[in-house]
């Protein structure tokens, strides 16, 4: 999916959430915000907070599995420079493996799997970087604007 | 996210309202499957629904499998412009019956 925009400032911003469901929620209003200032157009700003937001659930769902009752942070970092936006996830839960992340196919219709399907869709490259201390995971979205 | 339902005949219709992500799906699970196991066909009217994620369509999915299994059909009725976004990135339009 694609969208026209307007962003042409260069921004940069991040926050930290706990690993929780209940933070997802806190995710897309920082997002939103940050949008808000970069004057991104409304149709691709719905779609860049979906795939943001499915980012974030994945480390609760999935990096912090194992780890439900954690008070961990996550830290969501959204920069935009020269029309490229760049946003980052940092967490410290179980190391992603990224030949293990995988949507289900689209015909196979069963609930699950397509949260890394929309993330595909919507960003144009999808990286999993070593992270850096004290953080584990580190994956980086990018949308050229 | 809050609801409301309403009764008539066979049918029930559940008014979903606000964002649907993974920290408020047990919630709807919990309002719609009770009616699917009862026997209710179900109209779930997403018009005050701004915002689905993966796990929104997943209760979907979910919800309409298993109106399938009972015997009984789910409509999903006025989805809003973003909703029917992220149903048609998922190229659900042709499983779920939407009107």
């Amino acid at each position: 999916m694609s969208g026209s925009s307007t962003a042409q400032i260069n921004h940069n911003e991040k926050k930290a959430f706990l690993v929780k469901t209940s933070s997802l929620k806190d995710v897309r209003t920082f997002c939103r915000e940050v949008f808000e200032k970069l004057e991104i157009d409304p149709s691709l700003k719905d779609e860049l907070v979906l795939a943001i937001a499915e980012a974030a659930q994945n480390i609760v769902k999935h990096a912090y599995k194992d780890k439900p009752d954690s008070n961990d942070i996550m830290v969501v970092e959204v920069s935009c420079m020269n029309n490229e936006l760049k946003i980052a996830f940092y967490d410290r839960g179980t190391p992603v493996d990224p030949q293990k992340v995988k949507h289900r196919e689209l015909d196979n219709v069963k609930p699950g799997g397509l949260g890394t399907f929309f993330i595909q869709e919507i960003m144009d490259a999808v990286e999993f970087k070593d992270g850096k201390k004290p953080w584990i995971n580190h994956l980086v979205l990018t949308k050229q604007l | 996210m809050t609801y409301k339902v309403t009764e008539e005949g066979d049918t029930s219709t559940v008014f979903l309202d606000g964002e649907i992500d993974m920290d408020k799906t047990e919630g709807a699970k919990e309002v719609i499957f009770p009616l699917i196991d009862a026997g209710k066909n179900v109209n779930l009217n997403l018009s005050n629904v701004q915002y689905m994620d993966s796990s929104g369509i997943s209760v979907l999915i979910e919800s309409h499998q298993k109106a399938l299994e009972k015997g009984t059909k789910l409509i999903v009725k006025d989805v809003s412009k973003s909703v029917l976004k992220v149903i048609m990135m998922a190229k659900l339009e042709q499983i779920l019956n939407l009107e």
